[in-house]
């Protein structure tokens, strides 16, 4: 779908305005004119709607600047059948992004500038949400020869990212951070020792004992952050790590920031609402990876997200369909959607109080926006008017077949949220309305 | 024609294994030396008799087409009997140590063994356990002293000098032997060196010797009287230290946009051989700001200056032997 444009001034009132990028959080309105912010805040309030301009009464509701999901499985090119951008658009906006960064591992991966290019073209024509692209950090996604961060970069490529394996070679991974540091290019490891991991398929707990099925240790995890976090620290370039799911690993983080290094890291939302207990028997749309862990380790999570240890919350949604995941559980695919539940799963720290509005807001937009250098993740005066209208109250019941998402792969289905989007506006525009 | 009055402050070691530890007079010397050289190399007869009846080494354990003739052309200038011991065809194949091959080949008598090996420090070592002069024609990433000196002289004839001058020493530094001999020899003349290419080929511990780093041609070129342009090994090439050719090229390729930043008078050189299309670009190799067709001309000089020397040097009895 070719990009709409909008065509009058809108102004969004009476609503709570959450702006962590401007400490805004307090009762206002957004004045958005030709797709982009004109205004926000309480300053927007006094001047009024301008002429002609379509009013929306935000009573009782939240705008914020629209999310930021810097981890995305799509499936375009090679596995349309899976997701498409078309889909997965609806979906975002339906879950209140309006920006996805899609991972490299489709079919072909993308390590070439061309296919950047591909699929930015490709994405903008059928995607309702603004969709950007994480590359391959090396050739073939194969571990071993960089990718051409310079020129892919060139051509739009936010990041670079080891996809869903962990690049293995030290020495690898020390030249890919030197080469960054060059182009002020972010480096994307998921910290997982496959030999670690071995053939294992879920948090190496009592649970797994009780299961029978082989456990991942957390040290799978932290034995490889901790290593990634020195050779930041001696190569110099931006690192970023995805996916945390272990308790120690935060510590690990604080420690790389007080230090100083340039690493950040992400979390998934079902890892900061889900646990290891919810597999109860052997449901595999709970098999995640990294996996999910115990209740201690979520918890973990949270309060990292909470001091900032971890810097932001992804979806990492990965959709797979019945062949892959109605399977025994050892031998079915890891991953669960995650763009439609996006701030509804957020949402619940903030209801069971351990996250303010403006950190939720701020981990799932402002921050990522940052990290990937992206012109989004915020509701200051010319930024783009990505926006998102929520109700921070109202309870709702997830039922699998409404999913707009291709894959049905959720681990909330029957689950109860509260808190929902209303609306959500790329460029002014409005892209989805509940 | 005999070598110059002695000059207390010249050149007078019986081995040349670096430039490290050389005097500003001391290179000056073998500049000045080498000079006179390039003045009979372009006389119909080329011939000097100052190492008459010497005998001279060239013993390359790296393959090398251009040094190893330049050498072998400057001890027959000389006068001086060369044999070119191709290491690949010798003992050494057979598990000879290059302490092995030093002591059977010293006891021929030669005056001068010139040394090419890939490993740092090995000419020195080898140096240890001969009689005779060694010269270094390039060891590991360490030294290339005879490939400075030519530079140096090739750049003074045509700036008529090296103090002030800002050189910008471009490419694969990390390994690169001729860019620490460039370092340390122009430094020592009082230009200013600067270092430019990607982090994984220009490491950040060379700022810690007082030089100025950058990953931008375009920073790193601005005001540059002299380009210097290193070769990238094809190895280097294939994903570990640079992604690819043309990631390469597009960044520290020198083409002619890129030589525009900096003076419109500096000039271009390479140590040879290049690589068209990867490190240098057609237009600008043999463009009318290249040297790099005279830095050849200017090799067999030096070299001539340097055997001269050290020969000399040990049959005069200059310093003490090391």
């Amino acid at each position: 779908m070719s990009r709409m444009v909008q065509t009058r001034p809108l102004w969004l009132t009476n609503a709570r305005v959450v702006d962590p990028s401007q400490d805004l959080d307090g009762l206002g309105a957004v004045l958005m004119i030709d797709g982009r912010i004109a205004a926000a805040g309480p300053s927007a309030v006094n001047n009024g709607a301008p002429e002609g301009a379509e009013i929306v009464d935000c009573r009782g509701l939240v705008v914020a600047p629209g999310l930021v999901d810097l981890c995305a499985h799509v499936g375009e090119p090679g596995h349309e059948h899976r997701e498409t951008f078309a889909s997965a658009g609806r979906a975002a906006a339906a879950g209140g992004i309006t920006t996805l960064v899609a991972m490299p591992d489709t079919d072909p991966c993308i390590d070439d500038p061309a296919l950047v290019d591909f699929v930015a073209t490709r994405a903008r024509r059928t995607s309702v949400v603004r969709v950007r692209v994480m590359a391959a950090l090396t050739k073939g996604q194969e571990g071993n020869e960089l990718t051409e961060f310079g020129l892919l970069g060139e051509a739009g490529a936010v990041g670079f990212t080891s996809g869903r394996g962990a690049i293995a070679n030290a020495q690898v991974l020390r030249r890919a951070l030197t080469y960054a540091k060059d182009f002020g290019a972010l480096v994307c490891n998921r910290p997982e020792d496959a030999a670690l991991k071995g053939s294992a398929v879920m948090n190496l707990s009592e649970t797994a004992v009780r299961l029978g099925l082989q456990g991942i240790p957390a040290e799978a995890e932290t034995t490889m952050l901790a290593r990634d976090l020195r050779l930041a620290r001696l190569a110099g370039g931006r690192y970023h790590a995805s996916l945390l799911s272990a308790a120690e690993s935060p510590e690990l983080m604080a420690w790389a920031k007080d230090k100083g290094i340039a690493a950040t890291a992400s979390v998934s939302a079902a890892h900061l609402t889900l646990n290891e207990m919810d597999i109860g028997a052997y449901r595999t749309f709970f098999k995640l990876s990294p996996p999910l862990r115990a209740e201690a380790d979520r918890l973990a999570l949270v309060d990292a997200v909470k001091t900032g240890a971890i810097d932001v919350i992804v979806s990492n949604h990965d959709p797979q369909d019945v062949e892959t995941k109605r399977l025994p559980f050892a031998e079915a695919a890891d991953g669960a959607i995650g763009l439609e539940t996006f701030l509804a799963a957020g949402l619940r720290l903030l209801h069971d109080g351990s996250l303010t509005l403006p950190r939720l807001i701020e981990a799932m937009s402002t921050r990522p926006a940052e990290i990937a250098g992206l012109d989004a993740g915020t509701l200051k005066k010319d930024a783009p008017a990505d926006v998102i209208v929520f109700d921070p109250e109202e309870p709702w019941v997830l039922n699998a077949k409404d999913i707009l998402s291709k894959a049905k792969n959720t681990p909330y289905d029957g689950a109860r949220f509260t808190g929902r989007v209303r609306r959500t506006y790329v460029s002014g525009v409005p892209v989805f309305v509940r | 024609m005999t070598t110059k009055a002695a000059n207390p402050y010249g050149f007078s070691r019986p081995h040349l294994l670096g430039i490290e530890g050389l005097s500003p007079p001391e290179i000056v010397d073998l500049l000045d030396r080498a000079e006179e050289n390039i003045e009979l190399g372009r006389q119909p007869s080329k011939k000097r008799d100052s190492l008459l009846g010497r005998t001279q080494i060239n013993l390359f354990f790296e393959n090398s087409t251009r040094t190893q003739s330049s050498f072998e052309l400057a001890g027959k200038r000389l006068g001086a009997d060369v044999m070119n011991m191709a290491v690949g065809q010798s003992s050494v194949k057979k598990g000879e140590t290059l302490i092995d091959t030093a002591v059977t080949l010293n006891a021929m008598n030669p005056d001068v063994i010139v040394v090419r090996h890939n490993a740092s420090g090995a000419v020195a070592l080898l140096a240890q356990k001969v009689d005779c002069s060694v010269v270094n024609a390039g060891d590991g990433s360490h030294e290339h002293p005879t490939q400075a000196l030519l530079d140096a002289l090739t750049i003074r004839r045509h700036k008529q000098r090296i103090d002030g001058l800002i050189v910008a020493i471009c490419g694969d530094v990390a390994h690169s032997r001729v860019a620490r001999s460039n370092v340390l020899l122009l430094t020592a003349l009082g230009a200013r060196v600067r270092l430019v290419g990607p982090s994984t080929l220009v490491p950040g511990a060379f700022r810690e010797m007082g030089l100025e780093t950058f990953t931008s041609m375009r920073e790193g070129l601005k005001d540059a009287d002299i380009v210097m342009m290193l070769r990238l090994q094809r190895e280097r090439m294939q994903g570990s230290f640079v992604p690819s050719v043309r990631e390469y090229f597009h960044y520290w390729g020198l083409d002619e946009e890129k030589l525009s930043y900096a003076r419109p008078d500096a000039l271009v050189m390479h140590p040879g051989p290049m690589n068209r299309g990867v490190e240098i670009d057609p237009a600008v190799a043999d463009g009318p700001q290249s040297l790099i067709r005279e830095q050849v001309e200017m090799g067999v000089a030096i070299r001539m200056a340097v055997l001269d020397a050290v020969v000399n040097a040990r049959g005069n009895g200059g310093e003490a032997f090391r």
